[in-house]
């Protein structure tokens, strides 16, 4: 359950933010998690509820976009690596992930005098 | 005035961030990753799941090494008990063990922490020896060159397609306890391989048993490979002990 620990993590972040902006309350946070970032979104959002209570983040909304993960291939650059082998089906070559292991905190909306 | 979600409210700021979470640790983890480099020892983040053979790798990597004059160290995750340091130190290797509470995993500053309390500095090699846990030490970096995952023959073949995030991030997989291969008629090292190329970039595995010796050579090579340049270790001038 490292969800728990991403959600302090994010929490520290936005209460930084805040503190920085003199906001008085943070109404929403909007964050990206891919597929293959080892982060689960429900669990993600549980650990959440958990956590705001008593923080600048006591009532705001978690929203949490999910990213499916995109290979491409590392030397031709061929986007057409999926299912099965990871191997580019046109040259062969090792592939990248191109999008799907993000962890990240995208935008905050915070109230302010 | 809030232009984002088009409430209208004036009091109301978006600001827009982009930032990794764990953007913290990643700066503790670029912090270790450079003091491993300044002194020029391989850091190796040892991962797999409870039972995988870790330790035993490391007590066996130290057998061989002390033919090779390589001189090893170890950190140890747990979430209780200083078994593993116990165990590595009865091997000779200077260890040191962080408990972890329930942390399911080590980050990057317990890292940190953990070595202040190890001879490491004067080492060819540090092994990290993470939580045994196939899931959460994945997302953590702790400055390592490389992510290497003991997988037991006995755990099952289609490991790496149950837990993609951590196969897809280690640069080499070590199937452990070869010995009991013969034992084991219904695991097939080629669907493995088939498995961990699904999920693997770069799919790299050595098998190795720890009791016969089995593979040991291609993984000390493999360590070896990477070691870092470092004149104590470098053919001239030769090493002053």
């Amino acid at each position: 359950m490292h969800e728990y620990s991403i959600v302090g993590a994010m929490i520290e972040r936005v209460e930084a933010e805040a503190r920085a902006r003199n906001a008085t309350a943070v109404r929403h946070v909007h964050v990206r998690i891919g597929e293959l970032s080892g982060v689960e979104p429900d669990l993600l959002a549980s650990a959440y509820q958990v956590f705001r209570e008593r923080t600048v983040c006591e009532s705001a909304e978690l929203s949490i976009e999910r990213v499916e993960a995109r290979w491409e291939c590392g030397e031709c650059g061929s986007a057409g690596i999926s299912g099965g082998s990871l191997r580019c089906a046109i040259c062969g070559g090792a592939p990248r992930l191109a999008q799907g292991d993000e962890i990240l905190l995208q935008r905050i909306e915070m109230e302010v005098e | 005035m809030c232009e984002t979600c088009g409430c209208g409210d004036e009091h109301v700021v978006s600001v827009d961030l982009h930032e990794r979470i764990l953007a913290a640790n990643d700066g503790a983890a670029r912090h270790n990753r450079e003091h491993f480099a300044e002194l020029g020892v391989l850091a190796i983040n040892l991962m797999g799941s409870p039972g995988s053979g870790k330790t035993a790798l490391i007590e066996a990597t130290a057998r061989a090494a002390s033919n090779r004059d390589l001189r090893i160290s170890a950190l140890s995750g747990d979430l209780a008990t200083d078994r593993d340091g116990e165990r590595l130190r009865a091997a000779g290797i200077p260890a040191a063990t962080i408990t972890t509470g329930s942390a399911c995993h080590l980050d990057a500053a317990m890292v940190h922490h953990g070595l202040h309390d190890l001879a490491w500095r004067d080492r060819d090699l540090l092994f990290i020896e993470n939580v045994g846990n196939l899931v959460c030490p994945a997302v953590y970096d702790l400055g390592q060159a490389a992510n290497v995952v003991a997988l037991s023959v006995t755990e099952g073949e289609d490991k790496p397609l149950k837990y993609p995030v951590m196969f897809r991030k280690a640069d080499l997989v070590v199937l452990t306890k070869a010995d009991l291969l013969p034992h084991l008629p219904e695991v097939c090292v080629e669907s493995l391989e088939d498995a961990l190329g699904q999920v693997m970039p770069k799919p790299r595995m050595i098998v190795v048993s720890t009791r016969t010796g089995q593979g040991m050579q291609e993984w000390m090579s493999w360590l070896g490979e990477r070691l870092p340049r470092r004149p104590s270790r470098d053919p001239a001038p030769p090493r002053q002990n």
